[in-house]
């Protein structure tokens, strides 16, 4: 067990950003709201699953919807707490810790709060290794463990229990109620035992996050190149460096869909890349080879400082990395292809290991 | 008509006198330490030196610095009594989460959180309650607060529950000055609120600065009315400025930038302002300056309101170059370079000197300075154009290579050339900041989402909002026959439905010449 104090959530923000790939939300509020419950409600355990029993249950806690309206509607514990209890009334039993259900963007930090104010342990892990924009897109899904029974709350105290009959249609009805509740809610979803989470967690996930948020700490303290820094402790690949030279959007009413053009610099000079993402990050391509691809992890980062830039902070003249993290292995089975790689974002194109396509080049 | 731009920086302050487009006289002058004799003194030199008439000056443009230094420094800073429209949400993060313990300390908050807010598609999220506000003004008024500020979530889309509170306060504190923050941010509730809660605690100083300006011009005799620059390059009036002080934040780099595009006669450039300790490097778009991303902190409180995107490096005129002459700054003689530096017979190697001895300026005695070796010189000098030509390159936006323009008075440093471009020094580059001022126009600006429903298309969506923006503009003091549209952005809402769209519309003209309408500010 780790205790996470209020301090320690400087990294783990920094990093879920990093895990965000571009989309997810921006982890800053998440974090406030987790400083403050620490403040009040003391430290996080952070333990291993290994520390429960086996049929012990576990629920995942995170926000649905917007991240521009919470940006409004600020995030805070009651309705956290209320989609809880909801589901712990329905289930007719108690939850032995929470979880995270995506380590990157706003939810990196959101579980860290209601673990410190249910005074219950935060399992260090989630259901994805990054963040993804849809609750069926869990390594949940590919074990058959269910989202629902599942309860919704927002903050005029309304709380609702669901029973589906599959994880794409949690994610429709999830959806359209969270437009109902105000563009935001928070979810108490995919209750699970702990027999069941060793099958889908990414383990150590949030200690992860908090690596690489320290490692450009670090970097700075030490006058290190961040970038590179970053590269090395989430064991990816830089695959470009260059000035963002463009950035178009559309909507299909639903994601922030959009390509952003970046033109090389340095050992890129005279390359371009293009980035195409619907909130996170999904194709990384230049003009004749396609260099990275969800599931594997896409992230752009400030070139001097390696802070993460979100696809709707990406604007002309932002000089940038463009990292490529391999994704957890679970996510590189066909069946995990079919529910989150290329063709299922409508991309015509096979996914290929990000570390392959660099032994390609 | 004739003008009088005036900035106030931290070491100087530059005027200058214009008759339309042509810049008559301009000088610079020591900041002083009570600030406005500087400024009277300033006033007088420039009148005299471009003899004219000092009842033909028809307005005068003041941009200065009194308002971030006081946030810096923490310093008479008024106590603020908040209240933000948000419950049954937001109570998670109350108002002044994340400010700094020093800057909680200056200023005594005393915040409420009461019923009301909106959704984003425009629906009540709390129903306000009148005698909720009225009750809060009551405390207020018990601990002898009159500056106010008052905040509701998504109160960008509808500002209408933020002025019925003003409202409802103003029954209990008849002389409260109230800040909405409606009137300043854009959307993020922390940070427009913030802003709100920073314009609030100028309050007291916004008054004082304002009479101060009013009595400076007097003394000079001077009748026209003036205004102050805001940090997007545009005017407000003096009682407006009295009331929004906070939107005079970074107005100097600003109007440096104005300055140089005007003097420059280029819209599209980079323009990199040398002063004594350090130089900003900022970008021209269509004449003004590009602006900051989302979150920009004053005085350490996290905020979001307009900001030019401005890249600082300590490298100015009066920066200490080492013994071996292989630094530069970022420590500097600041405004003591005339005693101090080598040419002008002091005792310290500045980035002055080194201009000198490598023969790319000629001001003070160079012979104090023929004593340095030539290729440390040489080299020292390559490095400072280095260090300049890094700030540019990271401020450009495409491989286009824009045009550079220097302003400021450490001009004189540099060569023709920063690595691939052309340098431009143009004319009276060295009040350029003053100049900007003076030709500072009106804007006015909506920042609204919108949902794309019933037939409502995009470009429907936007003209609308820009029909918003110019009446503001208008309002504001601008001639509706000079309006121009100055940028426009459509972003979709993530991860939602209902085809939500953020548009932010910009739209910019020249000053009414009979005075900005005494409403409320952009």
């Amino acid at each position: 067990m780790t205790l996470i104090e209020a301090t320690d959530m400087e990294a783990i923000a920094i990093g879920g950003a990093v895990y965000g790939t571009g989309g997810g939300g921006d982890p800053y509020l998440g974090k406030l709201l987790a400083q403050r419950a620490i403040r009040e409600h003391g430290p996080v355990r952070l333990i291993d699953i290994d520390e429960l029993n086996d049929d012990d249950l576990i629920v995942p806690v995170a926000m649905a919807g917007a991240p521009a309206v919470m940006l409004e509607k600020l995030p805070e514990i009651g309705p956290m707490m209320a989609a809880l209890r909801s589901l712990e009334a329905l289930l007719g039993r108690r939850a032995k810790a929470v979880m995270s259900i995506e380590v990157g963007g706003l939810n990196s930090t959101i579980p860290f709060s209601i673990a410190s104010a249910a005074g219950l342990p935060l399992v260090d892990g989630d259901t994805m290794g990054r963040a993804f924009p849809e609750i069926q897109m869990t390594l949940c899904t590919l074990q058959g463990i269910a989202a629902s029974p599942l309860a919704l709350a927002d903050e005029k105290g309304n709380a609702l229990t669901m029973n589906t009959i599959s994880n794409a249609f949690t994610e429709r009805f999830v959806r359209s109620i969270t437009m109902d509740m105000g563009g935001s809610c928070c979810m108490a979803i995919y209750p699970m035992t702990v027999a069941q989470a060793r099958k889908a967690l990414v383990r150590g996930s949030i200690t992860m996050t908090q690596r690489a948020g320290q490692a450009l700490f670090d970097a700075r303290a030490r006058h290190l190149d961040p970038v590179a820094e970053l590269v090395r402790v989430t064991e990816g690949f830089c695959l470009f460096k260059g000035k963002l030279a463009d950035v178009q959007r559309t909507t299909d009413g639903r994601f922030g869909r959009g390509v952003a053009q970046l033109q090389g610099l340095d050992d890129y000079a005279g390359q371009r890349l293009q980035l195409l993402f619907q909130n996170e990050f999904l194709m990384a391509r230049t003009d004749d080879a396609v260099l990275c691809t969800t599931p594997d992890l896409i992230v752009l980062v400030d070139l001097e400082t390696g802070e993460p830039i979100t696809a709707e902070q990406a604007r002309f003249g932002l000089r940038a990395a463009v990292l490529g993290l391999p994704c957890v292995p679970a996510w590189r089975t066909p069946e995990a292809i079919a529910l989150v790689g290329p063709r299922y974002f409508g991309y015509d194109h096979d996914f290929r290991p990000v570390e392959q396509t660099v032994m390609d080049r | 008509m004739i003008r009088v731009g005036i900035d106030v920086g931290g070491t100087n302050t530059d005027a200058v006198v214009m008759r339309g487009r042509e810049v008559l006289f301009g000088l610079k002058t020591a900041t002083t330490a009570d600030v406005m004799s500087g400024v009277v003194n300033a006033l007088k030199e420039v009148v005299a030196g471009a003899a004219v008439e000092r009842s033909s000056i028809g307005a005068v443009m003041i941009g200065t610095t009194h308002f971030t230094n006081a946030l810096v420094e923490r310093r008479r800073l008024a106590p603020v009594g908040m209240i933000r429209l948000g419950l049954p949400a937001t109570s998670g993060l109350p108002p002044t989460s994340a400010w700094p313990e020093d800057m909680l300390a200056a200023v005594p908050m005393h915040w409420r959180l009461a019923q009301g807010g909106y959704e984003f598609d425009g629906r009540e999220l709390g129903t306000l309650q009148p005698e909720q506000i009225r009750s809060f003004a009551t405390e207020f008024a018990a601990l002898g607060l009159r500056d106010v500020a008052i905040s509701g979530a998504f109160s960008f889309i509808n500002d209408a529950q933020e002025h019925i509170a003003a409202a409802l306060v103003r029954e209990v504190m008849p002389d409260a000055r109230i800040t909405l923050s409606s009137q300043i941010g854009r959307i993020g509730l922390l940070e427009r609120e913030n802003a709100a809660i920073l314009n609030a605690c100028l309050g007291p100083l916004g008054l004082d600065v304002v009479a101060a300006f009013e009595q400076a011009l007097k003394d000079s005799g001077i009748s026209a009315p003036f205004y102050l620059t805001q940090n997007d390059g545009t005017l407000m009036s003096a009682e407006q400025a009295a009331r929004f002080p906070i939107l005079t934040v970074a107005s100097g780099p600003t109007n440096s930038m104005r300055g140089a595009a005007f003097l420059s006669g280029l819209s599209d450039a980079i323009v990199v302002d040398i002063g004594g300790t350090t130089s900003d490097v900022g970008v021209l778009q269509a004449g003004f300056p590009r602006q900051a991303g989302i979150a920009v902190e004053v005085g350490g409180v996290r905020t979001n309101f307009r900001m030019p995107d401005v890249y600082s490096i300590g490298l100015g005129g009066g920066s200490l170059v080492n013994a071996d002459m292989t630094t530069l700054g970022p420590r500097s003689v600041g405004y003591n370079i005339h005693t101090e530096a080598l040419v002008f017979g002091g005792r310290t190697l500045t980035a002055t000197d080194i201009a000198v001895a490598a023969g790319v300026a000629s001001l003070g005695d160079a012979a104090k300075v023929a004593h340095l070796a030539p290729e440390s010189v040489q080299r020292c000098h390559a490095r400072l154009q280095q260090m300049v030509f890094d700030a540019v390159e990271r401020m450009r936006t495409s491989a286009t290579v824009l045009p550079v323009v220097v302003v400021g008075g450490g001009s004189i440093l540099l060569r023709e050339c920063v690595g691939d471009a052309a340098v431009t020094i143009p004319p009276h580059f060295g009040v350029a900041n003053a100049v900007g001022a003076a030709m500072a126009q009106v804007s006015g600006e909506i920042d609204r989402v919108v949902r794309l429903e019933e037939g409502l298309t995009r470009e429907q969506a936007i003209s609308q909002v820009r029909a918003d923006a110019e009446l503001r503009a208008v309002q504001a003091g601008a001639n509706p026959q000079t309006l121009t549209l100055l940028d426009v952005e459509d972003v979709p809402l993530a991860y939602i439905g209902g085809n939500s769209t953020r548009i932010r519309v910009r739209v910019i003209g020249d000053l009414n010449e009979t005075g900005i309408a005494t409403g409320t500010a952009a």
